[in-house]
């Protein structure tokens, strides 16, 4: 598996940590239902078989947090984002050259 | 038939003629008391003990493929208690007796060989935190011995003592621990369940689950709709997907763990063998095959195969502990899906729709809790509360902030 990173290009997997889903957002502490809200935040997965948002670190590369959209079937990776700019809402999804 | 040493001879000199099925071809009836979905080891054992210890014989095992043609198939056989946290150790060995009783309950050769199950340790700290575990196991009533630098060298001389970065200090050693041929487990619980009227149905795929009223009804099937009070979901590694038809989510994120197994060489190694300063273990088949592992990839997947950076990383650590293995060809390598918990534990519990339980999240460790998982699954799914040994596996645990983790990691299941 190798992921184009927008910043260093093509690298193989071993330069990433994984993070998880990238879908999940932090829930609202001061909520009437934050218990329950953080619960589900920290513990409960979609884990979808198919296509998936995940966060991934490149740890041996340029340091930025990536937004990578996966398959989880095939491994085929068809987005990655820089996350800071998903974050901002900055720039639309690049697609990875096939 | 009952299999012994007389039908043995008596089939050799007819020609081995008289062999039957070791279980029907069962087709599937319109409605059982209980379905079992997933006819691996898990789901199979559950049916035998459901027969055997609580009379229910009307039970259907439904299995998408060939019974245990998922992670039955794809594991390293190793049996083990030698666990840290108190319900860990219990229910791992009920699960060690239930191997140790096995082929008598069964009828059948599982090959259960109590070879011991080494763990090395290379500094003072890990050594401590192994005399620690191992005093955690002796309190519960588990044989653990810690072995010192001498003693491991007496045993295991091939290995690289002074490896300069992690030199052998010495191992944690249960005797008791050792591995089982993982197809006969299979086969052995699918003929003895069948032997008391269980049916296995395979190429019969779960689409649905049919609940009215917050109840379970039964399933759909690609053989048709089937009916049942109860059902029992035990298919780890896609327990997410079958949840998902109940619309539940889980604490679960699925992974790949790839293994290997080398050419087969004379008698090199008697024992199971991990590495502490990297993630290596390794032990040999009767075909006499290396078959070794290590880490998760770690990564959500469900492909079945993993990558190369996983598979330099797990023989790096081999022939760092065992410099003699870089002579050896591999000659298969596979990969196997993981229910990922968020605390590295597994779930057999209820679930928040009656009459429907859940067995998974056996993270990488499913093989060798087959018998207990499936004799306390039974318990919980015929009584409808769980037995004392599974009774912390719940799937509430997490929001209650009851965990049970074992590596202390947190909520990242690719860490535990």
């Amino acid at each position: 598996m190798r992921i184009v990173c927008p910043y260093c290009g093509e690298r193989g997997n071993e330069e990433f940590t994984y993070q998880g889903d990238a879908s999940p957002t932090r829930p609202d502490p001061a909520g009437a239902d934050a218990m329950q809200k953080f619960a589900e935040y920290v513990y409960l997965r979609d884990n979808p078989r198919g296509p998936q948002r995940e966060l991934w670190y490149h740890a041996a590369g340029c340091h930025s947090w990536l937004v990578v959209t996966r398959n989880t079937i095939s491994h085929e990776i068809t987005h990655v984002q820089f996350a800071r700019d998903v974050a901002n809402g900055a720039t639309p999804a690049t697609e990875v050259g096939r | 038939m009952k299999y012994s040493a007389l039908s043995l001879v008596y089939e050799a000199l007819r020609g081995n003629a008289d062999w039957k099925p070791a279980w029907r071809d069962a087709q599937p009836k319109a409605e059982y008391d209980v379905i079992i979905v997933g006819g691996g080891g898990h789901g199979l054992a559950t049916a035998h003990y459901l027969a055997k210890e609580h009379g229910l014989s009307n039970v259907a095992v439904l299995e998408k493929g060939w019974i245990g043609s998922g992670n039955a198939g794809r594991n390293t056989t190793i049996i083990r208690s030698n666990y840290l946290l108190t319900p860990n150790i219990q229910f791992y060995e009920w699960s060690m007796k239930l191997w140790e009783g096995l082929e008598s309950d069964l009828n059948y050769n599982v090959m259960v060989s109590q070879r011991g199950v080494v763990n090395l340790y290379h500094s003072d700290a890990q050594r401590d935190a192994f005399a620690r575990r191992g005093n955690a196991m002796r309190l519960n009533g588990v044989d653990a011995e810690l072995l010192d630098r001498a003693q491991i060298r007496a045993m295991l001389p091939f290995l690289d003592y002074d490896n300069a970065r992690f030199p052998i200090h010495g191992a944690l050693l249960q005797r008791r621990g050792g591995t089982a041929r993982h197809d006969a487990v299979v086969w052995g619980y699918a003929r003895a369940a069948d032997r008391r009227g269980v049916d296995i149905i395979q190429n019969c795929e779960v689409t649905g689950l049919v609940i009215r009223n917050g109840r379970i009804a039964g399933v759909e099937t690609t053989r048709g709709n089937i009916r049942a009070a109860k059902v029992g979901v035990a298919v780890a590694g896609n327990t997410s997907r079958l949840a998902a038809m109940a619309g539940l989510r889980m604490p679960i994120e699925a992974h790949v763990i790839q293994a290997f197994v080398t050419e087969g060489v004379k008698p090199a190694i008697d024992c199971v063998l991990t590495f502490g300063a990297g993630h290596f273990y390794i032990s040999q088949s009767d075909k006499g095959g290396l078959v070794f592992g290590g880490d998760l990839d770690g990564y959500n997947t469900y492909a079945q195969r993993g990558n190369l950076p996983t598979v330099e990383d797990i023989i790096e650590g081999g022939v760092a502990l065992w410099p003699g293995l870089g002579r050896l060809r591999v000659l298969r390598h596979w990969g196997g899906l993981l229910d990922m918990t968020m605390d590295g534990t597994p779930i057999i519990d209820r679930t928040p729709i009656d009459g429907l339980y859940l067995n998974g999240g056996w993270c990488y460790g499913g093989f060798k809790a087959t018998p207990a998982s499936g004799w306390c699954f039974a318990h919980s799914i015929a009584r409808g509360e769980p037995h004392a040994l599974n009774a912390a596996f719940r799937l509430d645990r997490f929001a209650a902030g009851r965990v049970i983790d074992e590596k202390g990691q947190g909520a990242q299941p690719n860490l535990h």
